[in-house]
């Protein structure tokens, strides 16, 4: 049994996949445990709201901490906690949009997720930018609509001539009231929808969620189901490098590494057609397990699959390593310094090209992961060099992993029934997305048969703040460089 | 230098064939030969809006200018400004955030105009629905002429249904 994490009384420990723990607090206390996790180094994962609550998760080596503050309609305010916890500054003002519940002295109280549109908004349609001003500053507004193919967000640069003095995002726009919807679902068939959070991660998500509904029911999950869901996370994290790769080419005006890297996307999407059904993997996992078994004919199809992408992907690096003028706009680029970062909380895959070394496959190998010795890649230079140096040595230990599980996977059978649901249960999954850290929280009524809540954390919440810092002082033309170095989800931020 | 031409040479072209003539897309894409010459001189405009996806859509949307769908090579492009578009692609159910955006990028552009509705969240809403944040179908917000269903449509879905929407024109 892992000790227990001395950061508030009385945590009880949930029944989950990785150590956690979860404790009722007052306000007091609430603020006394995030005071003692700031100063033990721990990490907020996540803060959210749900009716008359707020909860925040805290990652220690122990394993995860989750604290409940009641806020009841009498008192719905609770502390602070952005000055310990930059992160939390956006993820408070997202409760006070949702849940009328407000973060008493905050020093940013505008709105976040509410643009003034819905029936019961507080927001106003006019948001107040901060405003730069002094000899020759202007401002250049883009979005909500963007003038390549990806997701709506407004970005406010204040520059000097092609120098970015400041930027602000404002985000919310793709809000699908999808804490809302979930109550709405089954809870059995509500993994479709945390898989539809952000299509990308739809794995990650999914995972998490099925972890936190066993978690919940009490329910194992075979072991042949468990190296399933690792080898489709693997996939996942895969498929989205090799489109990142390619993309961050093409943004630097190499045109031929998108090309060659969308290629291969292609072949290994169109494999995962075949293998599971599905090219993006959605409805793969599913609670109690996985969707279909996989066949032996397939599992050499996908172990050729590995062996020809690692022999072009050295390739297309030595390529890319070898080419100046590449290079040169990715070195130096939206440098984002380790102490930066550590002071911010950025984290996943931007955190470790910034020295942050915390991969949850590493540092809490929950099943199938604890035999495989995960590899963890990082990096200190923290610019797009680093973010693209971090997503190649990825690739090849994802390589080596779908490897390793398809030689030791496990017979027996792919899912379990759900156990019956209970009521006020409480449920708990994280998982090492391909971005960063996935965490999934979820209560279900008194009655078990709906969701009281369930929060879908997307580490985008970290990093969005960060892609802030990282453009000051870069000029504006690099900015889709950089902002695709962070590949970061607005659908699983917005929520 | 030799490495990258190395590389390239080797790679070759992937652009897959045209299907067989019994494919009903290889009709679509002759039928649209002819249209894109008699009306657009064999270039259409694309203008994509992600009017509150997962991005799962948008992830296919890419896949279609990857060498295997060479969506260049049928003489479509991707463009920047409405102002520049034939064709409006839409994805996601329209969120309450995006309605006005969409609104507005729809009234922007030139016409004749398409409107190609991208994903069950833009056919129907999927699994979102309808609520107080979201708008549901894209048809709720502006006329749609060609839905595709799928979650997310593959890529030769979207081509499909952008090359059924310039027939019909």
């Amino acid at each position: 049994m892992t000790p227990h994490p001395l950061l508030a009384p009385d945590l009880v420990a949930l029944p989950c996949e990785l150590p956690a723990w979860n404790g009722r607090t007052d306000a007091a206390a609430w603020r006394a445990a995030a005071t003692r996790a700031a100063t033990q180094g721990a990490r907020l994962v996540a803060l959210w709201g749900a009716p008359q609550e707020v909860h925040a998760a805290y990652a220690l080596p122990e394993g995860l901490v989750w604290l409940t503050l009641p806020c009841p309609p009498s008192a719905p305010d609770y502390p602070d906690l952005s000055d310990l916890f930059p992160a939390a500054g956006r993820m408070q003002r997202a409760v006070a949009d949702l849940w009328g519940i407000t973060a008493r002295g905050a020093a940013d109280t505008r709105p976040w997720l509410d643009h003034g549109l819905w029936p019961e908004s507080r927001g106003a349609r006019d948001y107040p930018f901060v405003h730069v001003s002094g000899d020759g500053v202007h401002e250049i507004p883009v979005g909500p609509v963007h003038a390549g193919i990806i997701e709506p967000g407004h970005f406010r640069f204040s520059v000097v001539g092609e120098k970015v003095l400041r930027l602000e995002a404002r985000l919310g726009y793709t809000h699908k009231g999808i804490s809302r919807r979930f109550t709405e679902l089954a809870p059995a068939e509500a993994h479709r929808l945390a898989g539809r959070v952000s299509g990308d991660s739809t794995v990650a998500i999914a995972w998490a969620y099925c972890m936190a509904l066993e978690s919940a029911t009490g329910t194992a999950v075979p072991q042949r189901a468990q190296w399933l869901r690792a080898l489709l996370l693997e996939r996942e994290r895969v498929a989205n490098h090799l489109g990142d790769l390619g993309a961050l080419g093409n943004d630097a005006g190499f045109a031929v590494g998108l090309a060659q890297f969308s290629r291969l996307r292609e072949d290994w999407l169109r494999l995962s057609k075949d293998c599971f059904g599905h090219r993006l993997l959605m409805d793969c996992v599913v609670p109690g397990g996985v969707a279909a078994d996989l066949p032996a004919a397939a599992a050499d199809a996908l172990r050729r699959q590995c062996d020809a992408v690692a022999g072009e992907v050295a390739e297309l690096r030595a390529l890319y390593d070898g080419h100046a003028g590449l290079q040169d706009r990715f070195i130096g680029a939206g440098r984002v310094e380790p102490p930066l970062a550590s002071r911010l909380g950025l984290t996943g895959l931007a955190g470790r090209a910034s020295g942050i070394a915390a991969d949850l496959r590493c540092d809490q190998p929950w099943a199938p992961y604890a035999p495989l010795n995960v590899l963890m890649a990082t990096q200190r230079n923290g610019d797009v060099a680093a973010r693209v140096a971090v997503r190649f040595d990825e690739v090849f230990e994802s390589l080596r992993l779908i490897r390793a599980l398809l030689d030791g996977l496990p017979a027996g059978p792919v899912a379990t029934p759900l156990n019956a649901l209970a009521g006020n249960a409480l449920g708990l999954g994280r998982a090492e997305g391909w971005r960063g850290e996935v965490l999934v929280a979820l209560a279900l009524d008194e009655q078990g048969q709906r969701l009281r809540f369930c929060h879908c954390h997307d580490p985008s919440w970290h990093n969005w703040p960060v892609l802030e810092h990282a453009v000051m002082g870069n000029i504006v033309p690099d900015f889709p460089l950089i902002n695709k170095s962070f590949n970061l989800s607005y659908s699983g931020h917005d929520l | 230098m030799w490495r990258l031409l190395r590389q390239i040479g080797r790679t070759g072209i992937r652009t897959e064939p045209a299907p067989a003539p019994d494919d009903a897309l290889r009709h679509e894409t002759q039928a649209l030969g002819r249209d894109i010459i008699k009306t657009l001189g064999r270039a259409l405009a694309i203008r994509v809006v992600d009017a509150g996806s997962c991005n799962g859509c948008e992830l296919e949307i890419h896949a279609t200018a990857n060498p295997y769908y060479n969506l260049e090579g049928l003489g479509f492009q991707f463009v920047a400004s409405p102002r520049h578009a034939d064709l409006l692609l839409v994805t996601g159910p329209v969120s309450r955030h995006m309605e006005v955006a969409l609104r507005r990028t729809y009234d922007a552009m030139p016409q004749p105009r398409l409107v190609v509705a991208l994903g069950d969240c833009g056919c129907t809403g999927g699994i979102f629905g309808e609520g107080p944040a979201t708008c549901g179908r894209v048809s709720n917000v502006i006329p749609v002429d060609v839905a595709v269903p799928g979650c997310p449509p593959d890529p030769r879905a979207i081509l499909q249904g952008i090359l059924t929407a310039v027939q019909g024109r």
